[in-house]
């Protein structure tokens, strides 16, 4: 017969785990997150404390590191990490003020 | 609850890729990020359509790092039994079977494969994100829509009818665990499912999700109008373990103090914004009733 | 071994002999002796399975769906409206290429309500991707669900297993019992490619572009009209492998042999009646007093009607000066349903028959020999006037 040798169902929705789904996120910011390390609790402590912008980020972009880090591919500028961070160490600055500076 | 978790000692292991398409400041991608780390990887999923199907990814591209079903709208109560009848039939007990829907998934048209899956006992994890409305689909009312909100179903009178107390409804159908968690408490969130991993029979989590297109909010304010809605004590953080409710975390601690006034709450969102007097004062009044009982 | 029992129990046996895994079903009529049977063979212990008493028919599929991503061996069973119930369900089990297997004890639909026999409810839902296969008798429901399994698991798509509404349901018959032992060697464990794993985790049937896109390796995957393709395709397909299926059961069980059609004194026939389910056996004894007055006719019952097996009807019906078309079934506005898909597999063949159509039975109308004798006995004598428009049998209190 000769369909005894056919592989069925050869196409079926199955998506396998990977970033980006939504292209490079980082490019739907309007204003980006910059961290004062003068201000920041673990930067200046050089201790294990705080993470509050870690803890809160909706994108898994903040890395709980001394000091934490933004992976600005994905951040999406929501700003939640500015607003709960309780030494107002992160500002949202407007992402058309940095057009010629270096990134 | 036994132990509570801190910022310090929880784990970063991710089990949510960056990059996803939800909204920027999404109150449902800190609860779920929250809710798959104290589920961990022995875990599948069962997701209705809801923003959670929008964050998981377009196929081919899954945002989620761990096993998962999409299901019809109507089903998910039923497929979260499906999944735990197979681990069962596979002889894979260990197995987390976890439903994650929205208000509408669950409240509206889902509301009767849960009501069975509860009445059946099934031992699944159920969490319901509730942003309030069909957000997914752009802010249509849902049957846990506050009274007063507008929505585009609702748009110039507001919602007429008050919110369904799912929660209540769960509650009475005799199930062993009935929790609200926010996501502006995701510790506290942490460890409600980390709890209710380690139980049997249906496990059911109502947890209040702020959503800035949807509520009209700045995006940076989605914590903030979560504690708001704690602090007011218009929503509160609760467990009910075999019929013993008892406060948590910020909830708790409110007990005896003042709140803050619910105007407060409904002040910061764009939603409320035909809000009537005399609904106000009844919601306020309600609170207060609610809260001399504690 | 030989038992005399209903349709419904050659059913649940069936089932119970190919070792489905997960079992939801919501009782209704004329299923429910069905679902009770299996509730009584897992809660025996007789049955290994997972039974669950879901609260409606559109969970007991979405159980079987989740349960079958997850690598299990699903089965429900319906009829009538609790098809209709659970019809998005249909379309997403076909569509996500699930080996669910489903008996459906065919019931008319509503509305008006009616609990009696016809083929509307598993006909309407010809178009979503489930194969479908229709028993005649219970030696045929037994041996089909059996089949079924085999099938299903094969070539990933669901099939459901049909039969009469306590024409077939309800009756009691003898039919043979195939030993356990056989029947695993026949239908080996469910071994899906795919499936729900905390060790390889992958999101199934989620949202699917209308284009191609990459996945995270960039390899280009295909979109939502690739995928529904590949259903057609692999459905068309699978009217092969269910001969070979039949054929190896035949050669191991001693029953088969007519897949597609079954025919009765057709050879040589000039006339042929075509029917689904138990009527064909009711015909053959009008065929047979046809036949001793002088008429050239036999009888052909259709037990797969999708994928519709063109081939097998053209290659029938060839030569044939007329079919007529017997149905329990339509599509309202238009006409009979099997009528149509048989004028269409006809459309192209050289040397093909008139071609005749007749609605009877719905909702349960008893199906009167003479009835039949009379429409038989028209389009046998004056095929070519009777023309193509459905016609009815069985009206009463005609305008």
């Amino acid at each position: 017969m000769k369909e005894k040798d056919r592989k069925f169902c050869s196409k079926i929705s199955r998506s396998t785990p990977g970033p980006g789904d939504g292209g490079n996120t980082g490019s739907w910011r309007v204003v980006r997150p910059i961290i004062d390390l003068s201000k920041c609790i673990p930067a200046k402590t050089k201790k294990k404390a705080c993470f509050n912008c870690w803890l809160y980020c909706p994108d898994c972009v903040v890395s709980k590191t001394i000091p934490p880090t933004i992976d600005l591919t994905y951040c999406k500028g929501c700003g939640i990490c500015a607003e709960e961070c309780p030494a107002s160490a992160i500002s949202m600055v407007e992402e058309g003020s940095l057009i010629g500076e270096d990134k | 609850m036994e132990t509570k978790t801190t910022i310090l000692n929880l784990s970063e292991e991710e089990f949510v890729h960056p990059g996803n398409r939800a909204c920027s400041g999404c109150g449902l991608s800190i609860v779920y990020r929250m809710g798959l780390k104290a589920l961990g990887k022995n875990t599948i999923l069962a997701v209705p359509p809801s923003c959670l199907t929008v964050l998981q990814g377009l196929y081919p591209v899954a945002s989620t790092k761990l096993p998962c079903v999409n299901v019809t709208f109507a089903s998910t109560g039923a497929a979260a039994t499906g999944l735990r009848a197979a681990m069962r039939a596979l002889g894979k007990d260990d197995v987390n079977v976890v439903a994650w829907a929205g208000d509408g998934g669950t409240a509206d048209i889902g509301i009767q494969a849960l009501s069975g899956a509860c009445e059946r006992n099934e031992d699944i994890i159920y969490i319901c994100y509730d942003n309030e409305a069909y957000m997914n689909t752009g802010v249509q009312r849902s049957g846990t829509t506050p009274q007063g909100v507008v929505t585009t179903t609702t748009p110039i009178k507001g919602k007429i009818q008050e919110k369904k107390d799912v929660p209540a409804i769960i509650a009475a159908h005799g199930v062993g665990y009935v929790a609200t968690a926010s996501a502006a408490y995701p510790l506290d969130l942490y460890d409600k499912v980390k709890k209710a991993a380690s139980m049997k029979g249906p496990r059911y989590i109502h947890v209040h999700t702020p959503c800035p297109p949807g509520w009209s909010f700045e995006t940076r304010y989605t914590i903030k109008i979560g504690k708001l809605a704690v602090q007011s004590g218009l929503f509160d953080l609760y467990e009910l373990e075999n019929g013993n409710f008892t406060l948590t975390g910020a909830s708790k601690n409110l007990v005896g103090k003042e709140r803050i006034p619910v105007k407060e709450y409904f002040q910061t969102q764009g939603r409320f914004k035909n809000l009537a007097d005399d609904i106000l004062a009844r919601v306020q009044a309600k609170v207060d009733e609610k809260w001399s009982t504690y | 071994m030989y038992i005399i029992e209903s349709g419904n129990v050659a059913a649940a046996t069936g089932v119970k002999l190919s070792r489905a895994q997960v079992i939801a079903a919501y009782p209704i009529t004329p299923q429910t002796p069905l679902t009770e049977k299996l509730s009584e063979l897992v809660e025996s212990g007789e049955m290994k399975s997972e039974y669950i008493q879901v609260e409606s028919e559109h969970s007991a599929m979405s159980v079987c769906i989740a349960a079958s991503t997850a690598g299990t061996r699903a089965f429900t069973a319906t009829s009538a409206n609790g098809l209709l119930y659970m019809n998005e369900q249909l379309h997403w089990a076909a569509g996500a290429r699930l080996p669910i297997v489903m008996c459906v004890a065919n019931r008319g639909v509503g509305a008006p309500w009616t609990v009696w026999n016809d083929h509307q409810d598993t006909i309407s839902q010809r178009d979503g991707g489930w194969i479908q296969l229709y028993a005649n008798d219970h030696q045929q429901i037994i041996d089909t669900v059996i089949k079924a399994f085999r099938l299903s698991e094969k070539v990933s798509i669901p099939v459901m297993v049909c039969y009469d509404g306590y024409l077939l349901s309800h009756t009691y018959m003898p039919f043979d019992q195939p030993g356990q032992d056989k029947v695993d060697a026949f239908l080996p464990p469910f071994a899906p490619t795919h499936f729900l794993d905390p060790e390889n985790p992958a999101n199934f049937n989620t949202v699917t572009l209308p284009d191609v896109r990459p996945n995270t390796a960039g390899v280009v995957e295909p979109g939502y009209m690739e995928i529904r393709h590949n259903l057609h395709e692999d459905m068309k397909a699978a009217i092969d492998v269910y001969e070979e299926i039949d054929e190896e059961y035949n050669k191991e069980f001693g029953r088969g042999g007519s897949p597609f059609v079954e025919e009765y004194k057709c050879a040589e026939a000039d006339f042929v009646a075509v029917c689904i389910g138990s009527l064909s056996y009711h015909l053959r004894d009008i065929i047979d007093s046809m036949r001793e007055k002088g008429v050239n006719i036999g009888v052909m019952g259709v037990h797969m009607y999708r994928p519709f097996p063109n081939a097998a009807i053209v290659d029938a019906l060839k030569g044939k000066k007329c079919a007529i078309i017997f149905e329990k079934a339509l599509s309202y506005g238009n006409q009979g349903a099997l009528y149509a898909d048989i004028k269409s597999a006809l459309y192209s063949s050289e040397d093909r028959p008139i071609v005749h159509s007749y609605i009877l039975g719905l909702g349960g109308r008893e199906i009167k020999t003479e009835h039949l004798v009379d429409a038989l006995t028209e389009s046998c004598n004056s095929p070519e006037t009777v023309g193509d428009d459905t016609r009815w049998i069985g009206l009463k209190l005609q305008a």
